[in-house]
């Protein structure tokens, strides 16, 4: 997937190709978990990821979810309407050092600083990074809301969630 | 006036090489075989879901402030007013695939096949743009038969959340048009259900009716500036002054076609195909 997603971010493909990929990578993942639970080989990290609180749209949020899947990382995928609190919970509970937020309305991106707010009102604040990304969001909203970082797209949040935990 | 008019799946679901073309495709013969199963699967799968209605009614340029002030947030000034107050023909739309199309596409990514879950999100999103022109189209037929330059008119859509109109319009739009009535809903966040579905207001008249020189402070958030291909399908022409936002004129605008996969501010094309003039 690592191949496909550089495929893709060099438009060689483009994504209904990576996604016919994802299937195979399922397929895979399958066979893979058990052997990988067995011998305790990590996944290169957990990340919690959902949509917005009064937001229904996931579709980005699930590509980043396959994306992320096909790079290495375990996803918690809270799914859609997702409560502020319930990502810190969730980062905790799953003892995910990485918190990622979809948006796709400009009234419902402002959830995400609650998120922000939350996590600095805790003193793990510190080992959870957040990124944002959806339609309405931009890197000047990230700045402004706290967060550490924002994604254009799902194959640049692998990137930047690679670089928020300091992983190849 | 008040209508509600229904439509099979197929008169809204936009051809392949536009939902392709939007996709980034040049044609279908460039897809790899798997690809195009997949993008075949998701038009029979929308052609069986897609429950396509809309909710259509008039309003006089006098009423429309009232629901176009909405909650009170939209921008001092803003283009839509003045196209109003230039227009021949008001109507307040809200339309939608129905829940079907949206289910499946949830059911698809939980059934691990998210080729075809996307592929057929791409061709509902397309679909849900069409349903609005067609419903702009059918509105433009109506004001032709009373005479209403029958020659020139021209009828398009402008959504709350596109051009300085705040998303927070929705609601004095739902209370006034109640498309509750076609099984559309507003959550608290202004988010209709089902997901595709699209609202609005019609606005016809001539050419001249819908210039603007898109150049208000929100212009530059814009991602994807659709005002400028609508404008110039067909009405103005290089050099017509238009109205800027501190009402001075200017040059016409240039066309420009720029498709963006997010559809922020959807491409409408009401003298397109013709197929939605006949709904069911």
């Amino acid at each position: 997937m690592g191949v496909v997603g550089e495929q893709f971010r060099t438009h060689q493909i483009f994504l209904p190709e990576v996604l016919l990929a994802a299937r195979a990578m399922y397929a895979g993942l399958d066979l893979l978990k058990p052997l990988l639970l067995r011998d305790n080989i990590p996944m290169l990290g957990k990340v919690v990821i959902g949509t917005i609180r009064g937001d229904l749209h996931d579709i980005g949020k699930n590509l980043v979810g396959i994306m992320l899947q096909g790079a290495g990382f375990e996803v918690i995928d809270l799914g859609k309407d997702v409560p502020p609190a319930r990502f810190v919970e969730a980062a905790i509970e799953q003892e995910a050092p990485v918190i990622g937020m979809s948006a796709l309305l400009t009234t419902t991106m402002v959830g995400m600083k609650e998120v922000v707010d939350n996590l600095r009102a805790r003193p793990c604040q510190s080992k959870i990074k957040t990124i944002v990304g959806g339609a309405p969001v931009s890197a000047d909203f990230a700045r402004e809301i706290g967060a550490d970082d924002y994604a254009f797209d799902a194959a640049s949040a692998v990137t930047h969630i690679k670089a928020l935990l300091g992983v190849a | 006036m008040r209508d509600i008019v229904r439509f099979k799946g197929e008169q809204v679901r936009l051809p392949e090489k536009e939902v392709l073309g939007a996709q980034g495709v040049r044609s279908r013969a460039s897809l790899p075989t798997r690809v195009r199963a997949a993008f075949d699967s998701a038009c029979e799968l929308f052609d069986e879901l897609a429950a396509p209605v809309g909710v259509v009614e008039e309003l006089t340029r006098e009423e429309f402030p009232a629901v176009y002030e909405g909650e009170g947030n939209n921008p001092p000034v803003t283009p839509l007013p003045e196209i109003v107050t230039r227009s021949e023909g008001l109507a307040l739309y809200a339309a939608t695939l129905g829940e079907g199309v949206s289910r499946r596409i949830g059911e698809l990514f939980d059934e691990q096949d998210p080729a075809v879950a996307y592929l057929l999100d791409a061709v509902a999103s397309a679909a849900a743009d069409l349903l609005s022109g067609c419903l702009a189209e059918r509105f433009g037929t109506r004001l032709a038969e009373r005479g209403v330059a029958p020659d020139h008119a021209k009828v398009l859509s402008y959504s709350p959340g596109y051009c300085g109109w705040h998303v927070s319009g929705q609601r004095r739009l739902f209370a006034r048009l109640r498309p509750e009535e076609i099984g559309i809903h507003l959550n608290s966040s202004f988010l209709m259900t089902p997901l595709k579905s699209v609202s609005g207001v019609l606005v016809g008249g001539t050419g001249d009716t819908h210039h603007f020189r898109p150049d208000f402070p929100f212009c530059e958030a814009c991602a994807t500036h659709e005002c400028r291909p609508r404008m110039a399908s067909g009405v103005a022409e290089e050099g017509e002054e238009s109205l800027g936002p501190n009402g001075a004129t200017g040059g016409g605008a240039r066309a420009r076609r720029r498709r963006d996969r997010s559809r922020a501010y959807p491409s409408r094309d009401p003298s397109g195909s013709g197929a939605c003039l006949d709904p069911e």
